[in-house]
């Protein structure tokens, strides 16, 4: 069916997002019969040490974990909130199934997986294998990462696979993989605060990765000279050395420009390029009419900017430069980032203390979520499912033969897309909220409305899960054992601090459930999430994210260890490329040429401004656990436009006044914010709104044609004033997409 | 080494919140901040800043109180007001010159900041420099502080006549030794000000 069952008004009645504000027990103080579990953040890519404090089996508050050494005790206020929500009211704790006209009512565990088996069953007997896909995340551990694409290519023998990590890194991790041959930040954080110039584009860091911003003032108080890339002057743009207000999408404009002065002013290590890259004079002929003119237009900055960001970058003893989903998220998402690694490479400045590289993974495990095997063309240890050596080791590794492996899949947007023109018929979710963070929200939800079953595994009712037939309720990360691998490529350990409630499950066991009973239960009988990680680390042996030296004892002893770590005994590898030794099987890095291009849909007449949509610190992607903490939404309780004084002038918009943004697929009704601090050509609506409050009800689904990134930072809007919505989901509460 | 301090660098100020979400969970006021986070002029531009107290040498919120409700420890803390003594007459809200105190109207008490007192007695940092991502707000002792920045941390301060010295310090840039405060109108017409520096718009003057 995969139609929600009532109107979403009633759906929020009972499943929220409501807010949670005061936690289990009260506001009580520490007591002394609590015990803090050492464990880390659940939102984000930069993976905070935290420790929750629990009592009676319940998580009662935090208390800062300064020993750990990413962010020694520092969180923002995601961090200091995440404890809220366990114990919340909203926390599914059966298994429930959709009742036409009704809602949804709790079931049996048994009938809930006889219901998922049979269906799986029935579709993949009358359609095909294919017909059924799996959507997983890049928020579960490694465990549960590496269990979902085993759980597709054994137990479904599904070729579409794909994961919410092809909305985060993949433009960065593909860029990487070409230039560099591997696919991770190259550095520790700890170099950051050791460069003398700091480039970072298309991160708003203050926002999405908080804790850096220290080890970037850290390295701003050592001297180093700062430039950002931002559309908007975002807090950690303020006080930049050089600020650079990029137009959305003319962020290679910038690069190329710097990289034309560097070779004309002899600001290249020319040894290290001839030691250690291929491809150099190629890419200095591309950039050749790169002039800071016409640099300049393509960029939509003054050409005095980008000489300046070359001579700010070029002659620095060190550098480092970072780039986030500013510069990724574009139909030419690859090429920006290439662009970008283009002018590291190029300095020699790589591999080396206070040198490096790193792009600002968005998601908690955003990087070890991209390595297990989730991802539609890829087997564990960032193996390639079309090479037929790792497809063999692969399915020696899990006792299979290398035929009934599937081949390369869907990614996420074509998936949707099938699922929309009837080639996929059964979908099981995971970790993915796809109503509200995928682009064009309206035909996502026409899409779902197309299955003929649904699944999704969650712990809260997300506005995706209201349109399955069967949720299973699962486990949140405080509730299972596990491992992530942060923004450096440091893998660090989870610890449990509490059981499921009631009946839900912790997810790798539903998993392994399901594929016990479609007859594949030697497979997947692991006792615990441990033997899982052993299993993992055997199918990462000799791929390029290995981690057979690593065991969770090695974890807890030692703060995390950096992969590739090959050998139990070895030290893992905080920082890559030393000596100028690169991925590739040449052993250098490969330089890429890069040229600009349009993106998919530009501002014209009908539609003249431009839309781009980020975060705001409070909230975290799609919103399914940040919008149903009190304090968090509170901080930002609804979506909003920001637009320059001279743009609202010409539409006759105050600040506070509704705004209608409308593209060519939907509209969005929020708030004008009316600041100085974004191009005038350009508007922002942050996107962790669900309903008439989403962004993504405008956003363009075209996607880059190597990474398969969506473009959601680039697309045509118009604006114009409106009256304040009073329909029935403006009537809810704010946190389920209502207006105020 | 000396013993540790508490220091604002506003510069670093991303806005956060961490710091008025983490306030709420010290253990002598959890479920309420105390912490005060200014955004300054969004119009303008992004700068915020946080406000703790200040826990002045010669703290005035104490010298106006009428009931004698507010004391300092001999550390130098000044702390919220004493339930029996406070009458809620606010005083010490209009007087501090750096807007600190809050009356509390369901309890009918002022409150404030005591800089996590619970913590920083025992040897812990408070519960907001604990965790600020920027370190906008750092606990630690002053020749750490010497040695890992540009700034220099100054406590004293003038508010037109009025001479205030504080526990906690302010990094300022080095030529500083004191803030000085001036009464500035407070609507001034924006033909006064300064071409604002902060307006993407006057950045891109010359382009199409």
């Amino acid at each position: 069916m995969a139609k929600l069952p009532v109107e979403a008004p009633e759906l929020v009645r009972v499943f929220g997002p409501t807010l949670h504000r005061v936690p289990a027990g009260g506001w009580s103080r520490t007591t002394e019969d609590e015990k803090l579990v050492k464990t880390h953040c659940c939102f984000c890519g930069q993976q905070c040490g935290i420790q929750l404090r629990v009592q009676d089996n319940k998580v009662v508050g935090f208390e800062p974990w300064e020993d750990f050494p990413f962010n020694r005790g520092k969180l923002c206020p995601k961090g200091v909130k995440r404890y809220m929500q366990a114990e919340h009211p909203d926390r599914l704790k059966h298994p429930i199934q959709r009742v036409e006209g009704a809602g949804f009512e709790a079931i049996s565990w048994d009938f809930a997986m006889q219901r998922v088996v049979g269906e799986i069953q029935r579709i993949q007997s009358t359609y095909g294998k294919d017909a059924f896909a799996v959507l997983t995340g890049a928020s579960l551990t490694n465990e549960k990462a590496y269990l979902m694409g085993k759980f597709a290519r054994v137990a479904l023998q599904t070729a579409n696979i794909d994961y919410n990590g092809r909305l985060c890194m993949v433009s960065a991790g593909a860029a990487s993989k070409k230039v560099f041959g591997m696919d991770r930040s190259a550095n520790p954080w700890s170099d950051i605060p050791k460069a003398k110039v700091i480039l970072a584009a298309g991160a708003n860091i203050a926002e999405c990765a908080p804790i850096t911003t220290d080890y970037i003032w850290q390295a701003r108080e050592n001297g180093a000279k700062l430039i950002i890339l931002d559309p908007r002057m975002t807090p950690i743009a303020r006080n930049a050395d050089l600020f650079i207000p990029v137009r959305p999408g003319g962020d290679i404009g910038v690069f190329n420009g710097m990289l034309h002065i560097l070779i004309e002013r002899g600001w290249i290590d020319r040894k290290f390029i001839e030691e250690h890259t291929t491809g150099f004079d190629q890419l200095a002929e591309s950039v050749k009419k790169y002039t800071p003119e016409y640099s300049s237009k393509i960029a939509g900055v003054p050409a005095e900017m980008i000489v300046k960001a070359a001579e700010l970058w070029g002659p620095a003893p060190t550098s480092f430069l970072m780039h986030a989903r500013g510069i990724e998220h574009h139909t030419k998402g690859v090429d920006n980032c290439m662009a970008a690694i283009n002018l590291v490479v190029a300095t020699g400045r790589i591999g080396r203390e206070g040198c490096g590289y790193a792009m600002i993974t968005g998601q908690g495990n955003g990087q070890g979520g991209r390595e297990q095997g989730q991802k539609c063309d890829q087997l564990p240890g960032s193996r390639d499912i079309s090479n037929p050596e790792h497809r063999k080791y692969i399915a020696g590794v899990w006792g299979v033969e290398e035929a009934s492996l599937p081949q390369k899949g869907l990614s996420a947007i074509p998936l949707v897309e099938a699922i929309h023109a009837g080639k996929i018929k059964g979908l099981v979710s995971i970790c993915f909220n796809p109503v509200v963070s995928l682009p064009d929200a309206n035909f996502v939800r026409e899409a779902l409305e197309k299955l003929e079953f649904f699944t999704c595994i969650d712990f809260f009712l997300s506005e995706t899960a209201r349109y399955a037939d069967v949720v299973l309720a699962g486990s949140l990360m405080e509730e299972d054992e596990g491992t992530t691998t942060n923004v450096e490529g440091r893998v660090i350990r989870h610890r449990k601090a509490v059981t499921p409630p009631v009946e839900a499950r912790e997810d790798w066991k539903i998993i392994c459930e399901i594929a016990g009973r479609l007859g594949y239960a030697d497979k997947f009988s692991y006792p615990s999430s441990k033997e899982i990680f052993e299993e993992l680390r055997i199918a990462s042996k000799g791929g390029v994210s290995d981690y057979y030296g690593m065991t969770w004892d090695r974890l807890d002893e030692s703060n995390g260890l950096f992969w590739p770590c090959p050998e139990v005994g070895h030290p893992g590898t905080p920082r890559l490329y030393e000596n100028g030794k690169f991925g590739h099987p040449d052993g250098r890095a490969h330089f890429m040429p890069v040229e600009w291009r349009p993106s998919d849909e530009m501002p014209d007449e009908e539609y003249p401004v431009i839309l781009t949509t980020g975060r705001v610190v409070s909230q975290f992607l799609s919103g399914t656990q940040t919008r149903r903490i009190g304090a968090l939404v509170d901080q930002t309780s609804q979506p909003f436009c920001e637009m320059h004084p001279r743009l609202a002038d010409k539409y006759g918009i105050g600040d506070g006044d509704f705004v209608k943004v409308e593209s060519r697929r939907g509209n969005v009704v929020v708030h004008a914010k009316v600041v100085k601090t974004i191009r005038p050509d350009t508007v922002f609506v942050p996107y962790h709104w669900p309903l008439d409050r989403s962004a993504n009800n405008c956003t363009n689904r075209a996607i880059d044609p190597v990474s398969n990134i969506p473009e959601f930072k680039i697309c045509a809007v118009r604006l114009s004033k409106a009256d304040q919505p009073t329909d029935s989901i403006a009537m809810l509460e704010v946190q389920a997409g209502g207006v105020r | 080494m000396s013993e540790a301090a508490f220091f604002i660098d506003y510069s670093r100020c991303i806005g956060c919140e961490a710091c008025v979400n983490a306030c709420a969970e010290c253990d002598t006021h959890r479920g309420t901040s105390m912490i005060h986070l200014e955004t300054i002029e969004r119009r303008e531009s992004v700068q915020t800043a946080p406000q703790i107290c200040m826990h002045c040498e010669d703290p005035i919120c104490a010298q106006v109180c009428p009931a004698d409700a507010i004391k300092k420890t001999p550390d130098g803390v000044v702390q919220s007001s004493l339930k029996p003594r406070c009458i809620g007459c606010s005083n010490c809200v209009l007087s501090c010159p750096f807007g600190v105190p809050k009356y509390m109207s369901g309890i009918d008490q002022m409150m404030k900041c005591d800089m996590c007192y619970d913590r920083s007695s025992v040897g812990k940092k408070p519960m907001c420099a604990t965790v600020c991502p920027s370190g906008a707000l750092t606990y630690t002792s002053m020749e750490e502080i010497q040695r890992t920045r540009q700034g220099i941390p100054v406590n004293s301060w003038k508010f037109g006549a009025e001479e205030v010295k504080t526990k906690v310090y302010v990094m300022v840039p080095r030529e500083v030794t004191r803030v000085e405060i001036e009464l500035v109108q407070i609507h001034t017409t924006p033909s006064a000000l300064p071409n604002d520096p902060y307006d993407v718009a006057l950045m891109l003057e010359g382009m199409e």
